[in-house]
């Protein structure tokens, strides 16, 4: 079934923000066996000039995930996410991701495009903090296979 | 490691990495990125879907491959752009072993007014690249 083209453009913005936490950034940190201190200990990531743990580069998409679980699961999208492969990933941090930050993620559907018997959808994620300051800006394409 | 911005040059490599991806290691990605799709903890699932057996998340290599970087340069803080193309799946099987991915990169590109590198990743898995366009923009 063909995505429904409605769906491009249109903005979606969680009720619940994401709170960064201490224990999240260091589990995450672990669990791509990254032992680096700055992303583990507050004494070394204060060393370095950071005001508390800072996260990993990617460990923006447990927040940008969640917020996309709106768009994909979306009934009226029309998408069967048995079928979806992850085509692409692009983070654009304008300022790091550090324990403590409330992330506000808002999604939109920047294109739905056709590609072959695949229907490519992307979706770029904005986090930011509650003040409106720019974090990170996640951009995904998710490729479902035979769909189009 | 220290690096001055001004001693480097298009085309030099930094240093290479090897990283093993193990069951036990997927299974903590799940919990710690909150992605639970079975085809990355079941072989069940992933051979009733037609996968050779599970697969690692995409973004667990992607994760994984950009720590070549982030060793590099010592501070996670410094990544401000990292892109990926997913082109290959990285099968990890439950004998001990898992899957080997190895990660190299050379310099791409500086911009000496902003003081950025673009570092750009091959990640190979047996032989094969994974990641395509693997591309991190660090600042120095």
């Amino acid at each position: 079934m063909a995505l429904d083209q409605s769906f491009v453009g249109r903005t979606f913005s969680p009720v619940e923000p994401y709170v960064v936490g201490i224990e999240k950034i260091r589990e995450f940190a672990s669990a791509i066996g990254d032992d680096n201190p700055i992303s583990h200990s507050t004494e070394a990531a204060a060393s370095a000039g950071h005001g508390g743990l800072v996260a990993s580069p990617t460990f923006a998409i447990a927040a940008v995930a969640r917020a996309q679980d709106a768009v994909v699961f979306d009934p009226a999208l029309g998408l069967d996410f048995s079928r979806v492969v992850h085509g692409d990933q692009r983070f654009v941090h304008h300022r790091p991701i550090i324990a403590g930050d409330v992330l506000t993620c808002s999604v939109t559907v920047d294109s739905i495009r056709a590609l072959g018997s695949n229907d490519v959808l992307t979706l770029r994620a904005e986090l930011t903090l509650a003040d409106g300051t720019p974090v990170t800006t996640a951009v995904s394409s998710l490729v479902a296979r035979g769909t189009a | 490691m220290t690096i001055h911005f001004d001693a480097l040059a298009v085309g030099e490599a930094i240093p290479a990495a090897s990283y093993q991806l193990t069951r036990d290691r997927l299974v903590r990605y799940a919990g710690a990125s909150g992605d639970f799709n079975p085809i990355h903890w079941n072989p069940r699932v992933a051979t009733d879907v037609g996968l050779p057996d599970v697969i690692a998340h995409g973004m667990l290599t992607m994760a994984t491959a950009s720590r070549a970087v982030t060793d590099w340069v010592g501070d996670p803080a410094a990544v401000l752009e990292y892109s990926v193309r997913f082109t290959r799946t990285v099968a990890v099987p439950d004998d001990g072993v898992g899957a080997l991915l190895e990660v190299t990169g050379v310099i791409g590109a500086l911009d000496p007014d902003a003081r950025t590198a673009r570092v750009d990743l091959t990640v190979k898995a047996a032989g094969v690249t994974v990641l395509g366009k693997a591309r991190v923009v660090v600042q120095l």
